[in-house]
């Protein structure tokens, strides 16, 4: 909810969203990637956001909303410009066309069209496989296997540019080549 | 009843026959031993047998039937963990992978003839030799230290009955104590190993005795992860740990188990714990099979983990001299399974991928304040080397401190399932 009464529903509410901390609204009870994410560093500005409402699995891997995302640019800026009435210091959102956000990363469609080698992934997986469990156990480390693997691709894309904050992660995509995050999301798809 | 004897005799010859194809077929298999069921060696056993998919024949040698990870071994000591907790056993290697695990001490190696010799008497063939037996220590490198000392003051730095002892001791100080660590010197298993242990013993004396001291007598200048860990030792134990670094004399000490004392430097200490971590080199078996250097550690190729002595033996983990990675669990799980492709391509033709690495270690300094530091590797022609790398921050939030201890556990499931199936 959002607005001068607004309360705490299946998600937080959303007032001076713009700014805040991710996981940090009182007496909301996160999910456990959320805060994951949260002391990650991730903070809800712009570009996060928008991000965020475009593919949610892009920054969380697992929300306590079921949410599937806003494909098309102008009706995330349209919800964006809403929402940012609501807070105070609604940072930089460019006044008039909300629809010019900057949105990073930006993936070339040609990245989630590449083909990946699974049999190429799966020697790859070794490297994943040491914390994130191939069972899906997800204690302490997240779950990552059975995704989409468009949502795979992204989510890596986005630790690899850095933009989703996590040390171990963004060291480790940082040196994958595109063909190798295809790889690693065709095994894992299928695990 | 004859004829059916008869019968029963000329058809057994046949059933022999017949099975024999697939039993010469079988042991036709590359055969690939491995000494040593821990990090390096359980996973370098587990992907030979698990990616070759039968085509190899993959035998595991390890005399110790439960496996205790030295890693998590401090969250012991510090009562964090309990201690069925940190141990593994074999059997799925067996059940699931198809291993065949010999429950034996390798003693000797023989090059020309590709065979180990077991301490039981057998002498087993094999195509490839994976090597992964730890560390042992360098004698003579505490003055007064032996094996035989071990009782009076334990190393606790193979995980087990002296991970217990040692715990058992300090929970058996004096009020008001001392607890005294002789630290080693570099390069050793685990680098941010001791201070962990300093702060999971502190976290214990904290609740059961908490006028008890803390000694550090070290050898080192430095230490990894150094200002984190003075940092929360300032925050959590205040006044109760003092480190002794080679300006003081630390790297001059002698230790006399059966006074209980450390001579500092000249100056004699009485303690009421001691433990000894002397310096290290790899596994006896490493040198026994004739492929360490003059340091003591066996050198290895980067791209595939091969001894640079040996064509058809590889060395893997803390034994290894490889370059810039660690001697971590973690490590040895990597190069296991770059090790594992090579020799899957070199004996059956399997496809074989560029090298890749990885480390992160985790400590924990006090409940959730969990700090950790890792990077990322490849191989050159020179060594393994480090492309790039992170640690925690000083002056964190508790939150993300909290995330990297929940991230450990989380790992350590994650390992010792890639290890143990
Ligand atoms: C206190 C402590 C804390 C640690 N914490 C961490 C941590 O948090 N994270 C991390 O990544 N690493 C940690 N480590 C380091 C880690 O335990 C080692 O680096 C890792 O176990 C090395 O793997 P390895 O295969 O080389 O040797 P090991 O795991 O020690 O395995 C060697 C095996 O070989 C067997 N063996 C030896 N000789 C023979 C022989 N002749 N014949 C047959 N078998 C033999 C031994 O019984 C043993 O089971 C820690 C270490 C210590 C001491």
């Amino acid at each position: 909810m959002v607005g001068e009464d607004a309360k705490n529903r299946t998600g937080p509410q959303l007032n001076d969203l713009f700014g805040r901390p991710a996981g940090s609204v009182e007496g909301y009870k996160y999910s456990k990637d959320m805060m994951r994410a949260a002391s990650s560093g991730l903070i809800w500005d712009v570009e996060h956001i928008d991000m965020f409402i475009e593919k949610p699995k892009s920054l969380v891997f697992k929300t306590k909303m079921a949410f599937r995302g806003i494909k098309d640019p102008t009706e995330r800026a349209n919800l964006m410009a809403y929402l940012r009435q609501f807070s105070a210091s609604p940072s930089d959102i460019p006044e008039a066309e909300p629809t010019l956000v900057a949105r990073d990363p930006d993936i070339d469609p040609s990245i989630l069209a590449l083909e990946g080698d699974p049999e190429y992934g799966e020697y790859l997986s070794g490297e994943c496989v040491t914390c994130h469990q191939i069972d899906g156990e997800d204690e302490g480390i997240p779950s990552i296997t059975g995704w989409h693997i468009e949502d795979f691709v992204i989510a890596l894309h986005a630790y690899k540019t850095g933009y989703r904050p996590h040390q171990v992660m963004e060291t480790i995509a940082k040196r994958l080549s595109e063909e190798e995050i295809a790889g690693l999301a065709a095994y894992f798809t299928s695990k | 009843m004859k004829i059916n004897r008869r019968g029963f005799i000329g058809t057994g010859a046949a059933f022999v026959a017949a099975l024999s194809a697939p039993m010469v077929m079988a042991s036709n298999r590359p055969k690939v031993v491995v000494i040593g069921g821990g990090a390096g060696g359980a996973t370098a056993a587990r992907y030979l047998a698990k990616d070759s998919k039968g085509a190899l024949d993959v035998i595991l040698i390890e005399p110790s039937k439960t496996y205790y990870t030295c890693f998590f071994s401090n969250l012991y000591i510090g009562g964090v963990r309990d201690f069925a907790s940190i141990g593994h056993t074999y059997g799925k290697l067996a059940s699931e992978y198809g291993i065949n695990i010999v429950h034996d001490w390798a003693i000797g190696v023989d090059k020309d003839a590709r065979t180990v010799s077991l301490a039981g008497g057998a002498q087993i063939p094999y195509d490839a030799l994976v090597i992964s037996p730890g560390i042992d220590f360098v004698e003579g490198s505490v003055a007064g230290w032996d094996l035989t000392s071990q009782n009076a003051m334990p190393h606790a730095y193979k995980a087990g009955s002296q991970t217990q002892l040692l715990k058992a001791q300090i929970e058996a100080m004096p009020d008001g104590g001392t607890f005294a660590m002789v630290a080693p010197p570099n390069p050793y298993r685990c680098p941010p190993g001791p201070y962990e242990r300093v702060s999971m013993v502190a976290h214990l004396l904290k609740q059961i005795n908490p006028t008890g001291k803390i000694l550090i007598v070290d050898p080192k200048e430095k230490f990894s992860k150094q200002g984190l860990f003075e940092e929360g030792w300032n925050k959590h134990y205040a006044g109760m740990i003092e480190r002794v670094g080679p300006d003081f004399g630390g790297a001059n000490v002698e230790v006399r188990p059966d006074a209980m004392e450390i001579v500092i430097d000249g100056d004699v200490e009485k303690v009421d714990v001691c433990n000894v971590i002397p310096a290290q080199k790899a596994g006896n078996i490493a040198q026994i099979a004739g492929i360490t250097n003059d340091a003591g550690w066996a050198p290895v190729t980067a791209h595939d983990m091969k001894s640079k002595m040996d064509n058809n033996i590889y060395v893997l983990g803390d034994s290894s001299a490889q370059g810039d990675m660690p001697k971590s669990g973690f490590s040895a799980n990597s190069q296991a399974k770059v090790c594992s492709m090579a020799i899957r391509a070199a004996l059956t033709g399997s496809k074989a991928f560029p090298a890749k690495f990885s480390n992160t270690c985790w400590s924990l300094i006090d409940t959730d304040d969990g700090v950790k530091v890792g990077a990322s590797y490849e191989a050159t022609d020179e060594k393994i080397a480090k492309t790039s790398g992170f640690v925690s921050k000083t002056g964190e939030d508790a939150a993300q401190r909290k995330q990297n201890y929940e991230e450990s556990v989380g790992w350590y499931e994650g390992i010792v399932a890639d290890m143990f199936g």
